[in-house]
């Protein structure tokens, strides 16, 4: 699996539970996570979540892959609140962070882009007063979701062609060819949708 | 078959000095099963396989399929025409497998319990049955264009148009999508540099520099083709 952390197919619990309440239920906590300040709240909290992983059935060592992107940031944040506000603030930081990307995480290996994709555009009804299609917040969505593994291969590419015309590791080299091919690919990207109906 | 008519067709990409005429006055009548179109980079077969579904329309001239003018009539002609791109990376839009069939159903008034089963025999179809739930990503190149072609043909078009769908695939992967789209009951428009493919085709048009300069059997098709690129 990626580390995006796509969907892992499943009958627990987590699983079942409905694509809205589970977006719901992460933005509550985000929202809300300024309430802990505590290193034990913090401790329960993360030991909450981590649960919720056993309950989906997934693999301890999906929380690590899902926390590995964080190192550099986390590292940053919790260096800075040792120096600047003591152990119990870096603690308290850190923890909340590394709570919410796995709650985050859980919530998108639990639940098929489809459903989530789905809520969002339910939640998204009301604004149609503002003239905003909610079908169209969901396909740039799923689009979103869709774009990441294929940039990162688009990347990949760059590099490798950058290699073997030995260039080095010239930022110009890499970042032009690869906005290029982005571009060239929301192009065809965009034909596509047009062939499957998406404007009709 | 429905019949698919190409009027004077003169296609022009850009304005003033980076001005591009890339199909001059192409007129033709298509109604045979399959028919292949062959011709270099450039020649303007990738232009006119977009005209089939109203992707490109045309700078002069007219199409119509099955007596639908693209140009007015481009969402009926869509649901007519499918489209098979040469990258099929381009062409899947969800991130998993079963969705992205899925997609092409999405507004057509179905039920979930319609949909997963159209779904679920156009993933046995295409040999993707233990890939539901799979990322399209992690497909090998050969599966994503099968993917692409089961998102397309789940939706039930009359005919289907290819762009090279064989181009970036290995030698067996090709074979496999070959073999497929030979067994198809639809009317096939086929654009490709394997000119293998087309041996049992009934009509292969050869395009050069914008204008169709043969239309043939596959035999005449392809020994004019190969006389132009020596």
């Amino acid at each position: 699996m990626s580390a995006l952390g796509l969907y892992v197919p499943g009958d627990s619990v987590v699983h079942r539970v409905p694509a809205g309440a589970k977006l719901a239920a992460l933005v509550l906590v985000g929202a809300s996570s300024f309430l802990l300040d505590r290193p034990w709240q913090v401790a329960l909290f993360v030991a909450t979540v981590v649960a919720g992983y056993a309950a989906a059935g997934l693999p301890l060592s999906q929380t690590t892959r899902q926390l590995r992107p964080l190192i550099w940031i986390g590292g940053g944040a919790a260096v800075f609140h040792l120096v600047v506000s003591g152990w119990e603030r870096a603690v308290v930081v850190l923890g909340v962070l590394a709570g919410l990307v796995l709650l985050a995480g859980l919530v998108t290996l639990t639940t098929r882009t489809t459903a989530l994709v789905d809520a969002v555009v339910r939640a998204c009804r009301p604004l149609r007063c503002l003239r905003v299609d909610p079908e169209r917040v969901g396909l740039m969505l799923a689009l979103g979701v869709r774009c990441v593994p294929v940039v990162i291969g688009l990347a990949e590419e760059v590099r490798d062609a950058q290699l073997a015309r030995g260039l080095g590791s010239s930022p110009r080299a890499f970042a032009v060819p690869l906005i290029v091919r982005s571009i060239r690919h929301a192009d065809a990207l965009g034909e596509a949708l047009v062939a499957r109906g998406v404007e009709d | 078959m429905p019949l698919i008519e190409v009027r004077e067709v003169t296609h022009v990409y850009g304005q003033g000095a980076s001005e591009r005429t890339v199909l001059s006055e192409v007129s033709v009548r298509l109604e045979e099963r399959r028919v292949g179109v062959v011709g270099a980079n450039g020649s303007g077969k990738s232009t006119f396989a977009r005209l089939l579904n109203g992707l490109v329309l045309p700078t002069h001239g007219a199409v119509r399929v099955a007596g639908l003018d693209t140009a007015t009539h481009g969402r009926d002609v869509r649901r007519k025409v499918g489209f098979c791109f040469t990258d099929p990376d381009a062409q899947i839009v969800m991130p998993t497998v079963a969705e992205d069939v899925a997609f092409g159903l999405r507004r057509r008034g179905l039920s979930r319990g319609d949909v997963d089963a159209r779904v679920g025999s156009a993933l046995g179809t295409y040999g993707l049955t233990g890939y539901a739930d799979h990322p399209a990503h992690l497909l090998s190149g050969g599966q994503k264009q099968l993917l692409a072609l089961a998102s397309v043909l789940v939706t039930e078009p009359e005919i289907l148009v290819m762009d090279e769908p064989t181009t970036l695939l290995d030698l067996r992967n090709a074979g496999r999508v070959s073999v497929l789209v030979a067994g198809l009951p639809h009317q096939v428009v086929l654009v490709t540099h394997h000119l293998d493919l087309l041996e049992d085709f009934d009509r292969v048009l050869v395009f050069d520099e914008g204008r169709l300069v043969h239309d043939g059997s596959p035999g005449t098709a392809v020994q004019h083709y190969r006389a132009l690129m020596g």
